[in-house]
């Protein structure tokens, strides 16, 4: 990467830096939506490690993320009120399960693989249905309260905390997986996406590579369906259905796959014109953002990040 | 040293049999690449010589025999832990990741045969012995100028060089050179002559080609293989002079 290209990522982050803390002000009354904005860009960023990094083609990652905001709000309803510790274990159980899931699902080839992905999604959907005890069923899981963040930010009516709580985890997370991406182990998946062959011939186990990638992205998901359970205080069975995995796909190509960036943009684009589509014209608002889909990746195949000069490669 | 040990150092293959259903594709192969051999496996085509790459590399399991690595069964090794072991190969089709460049293709290599592969927090290029290694690969093949360009801009019998650099930055014990001049404009193959010319003297390699100039010019030894069966190994010399041999050559056009 070249310096100017260096340049323009350090102006994109810190435009995204200002853009996200700005939000405090500019629109305070949109406080909770940006807060699903943000614990969705960071489940997006998980499918981007998977899909857009590792190849790996899920169409069920929402069974992690669902299992991440189970973990959370069954943590906070009866260990303990605390987040950070109920972020941790929604991490937790993304990793275990996505490491268990993992263990069979990258066995497979490719096709076969978004069967049984999107199946295991069904699959943990209709226990979180059938156990409604501990999950609460179709009613949902709620009833918790959450304690402040660091013992210093309580939990307010306007979103303030929550949202600030949601940035500051997705940020980090995101340095994170920049960083793990250009490491040894991240090249290494994405040459196994591009010739598994050839990282076999290095003397590579392609297989647990992409078990080791896949475990980690499942405890990304799992923080981020703990994030959306915290600052919502309440789980709804939806976070396990089929279009959670499969509005991620579509916000990760729109943005474009593989560079983090994308998933950021794309989850950004998705969200606020589905929003803005929904209130203009409630009964038409698929159209619209069906119409934007089309347009995006008929302009744009590689996705919008692809515009920029560093976006693609 | 005794005479068993010399015996057993390098790759030896006894018995290697290889069928898909009815059809056998390798035939009781005996094949011995002892250290600083150079062996040519030659053959009319579909006589199973990358079918013998594969079961060697471990990509292909075989139906019966054994592969020994200096005395060692190797033969349920994976695939990946034989490459551990020094038995390396090259492509006959080129498998190069397209937008990397030959610099990130060797450092790659390196940094997996030194098992910093699982390394999750530093950058790739980092590792200051390993940045220096893999400019030397880049020297003695004569890619330097070439190191920082993306593969699939580079000309064919370069994207073939850097197949060939990133299997000596694994440092092979056995190396397995599947056509490495196959597709190149013969312009472009005398880089890649030169290369394999220069390849260490301890290595043990084994070349398939269907160049003869090359074969005969290069290998100390060559394996005839035909239907999957050795019919006849031996000095250049020798092939040369065997009318089976002569025959299977001449007449391969005759026979399709």
């Amino acid at each position: 990467m070249d310096l100017s290209s260096l340049k323009s990522r350090l102006v994109v982050d810190l435009g995204l830096l200002a853009a996200s803390i700005a939000m405090f002000f500019v629109l305070p009354d949109q406080l909770g939506f940006a807060t699903r904005v943000i614990t969705t860009v960071l489940f997006v960023l998980s499918l981007d490690l998977v899909l857009g990094y590792a190849g790996i083609p899920t169409l069920g990652h929402a069974a992690i993320f669902g299992i991440g905001a189970y973990a959370a709000g069954l943590y906070a309803l009866h260990v303990s009120s605390e987040p950070l510790s109920g972020l941790l274990v929604a991490g937790i159980a993304g990793a275990v399960i996505a490491f268990l899931t993992g263990l069979l699902l990258l066995r497979v080839n490719k096709l076969t693989l978004v069967m049984i992905s999107i199946a295991m999604a069904q699959i943990a959907l209709e226990i979180a249905n059938q156990a409604s005890g501990l999950t609460g069923g179709a009613d949902g899981l709620g009833g918790f309260e959450l304690g402040p963040v660091l013992g210093l930010f309580a939990f307010d009516f306007y979103g303030y905390t929550a949202y600030g709580y949601a940035l500051a985890v997705t940020w980090l997370l995101f340095l994170v997986m920049r960083r793990l991406m250009a490491s040894p182990f991240g090249i290494s998946c994405q040459g196994v996406r591009e010739q598994p062959r050839r990282m076999e011939a290095l003397g590579v186990s392609v297989y647990w590579r992409l078990v080791a990638i896949y475990t980690i992205a499942g405890s990304i998901a799992g923080v981020a369906g703990g994030l959306a359970t915290q600052t919502t205080q309440f789980v709804s069975l939806e976070v396990l259905g089929f279009t959670v995995s499969a509005e991620a796909l579509i916000m990760l190509i729109i943005g474009g796959t593989g560079r983090l960036y994308g998933a950021i943009i794309g989850t950004i684009l998705f969200m606020s014109a589905h929003d803005i589509a929904a209130g203009i014209a409630p009964a038409n608002w698929l159209f619209v953002i069906g119409a934007l889909v089309i347009v995006v990746v008929l302009v744009t195949p590689r996705g919008l990040l692809s515009i920029l000069p560093w976006g693609s490669r | 040293m005794s005479a068993q040990e010399i015996d057993a150092a390098g790759l030896s293959v006894r018995n290697l049999n290889k069928r898909f259903g009815g059809l056998t594709v390798a035939s009781d192969l005996n094949v011995d690449l002892p250290p600083g051999s150079r062996t040519a496996l030659i053959g009319p085509n579909g006589a199973g010589k990358t079918t013998f790459a594969g079961l060697v590399t471990g990509i292909l399991p075989p139906s019966s025999g054994t592969i020994m690595l200096d005395g060692e069964d190797i033969t349920r090794l994976s695939a990946a832990r034989r490459v551990k072991r020094g038995i390396v190969r090259t492509f006959q089709i080129t498998t190069l990741l397209k937008a990397m460049t030959p610099r990130e293709h060797i450092r790659l290599a390196i940094l997996e045969r030194r098992n910093l592969g699982w390394r999750m927090f530093s950058g790739a290029s980092d590792f200051r012995d390993v940045e220096s290694e893999a400019a030397s690969i880049l020297e003695q093949l004569i890619l330097r100028e070439d190191a920082d360009r993306r593969v699939d801009r580079l000309p064919y019998g370069k994207q073939r060089l850097v197949e060939i650099a990133i299997a000596l930055a694994l440092r092979p014990r056995i190396l397995l050179l599947d056509e490495p001049a196959a597709g190149v404009p013969s312009g472009e193959s005398g880089v890649i002559i030169d290369a394999i010319r220069t390849l260490p003297e301890d290595l043990a390699v084994l070349i398939i080609e269907h160049d003869m100039d090359l074969v005969f010019s290069f290998a100390k030894r060559i394996v005839v293989l035909v239907s999957g069966a050795i019919l006849t190994e031996g000095e250049p010399g020798e092939i040369a002079a065997d009318p089976r041999v002569r025959a299977l050559y001449l007449g391969e056009e005759a026979h399709g």
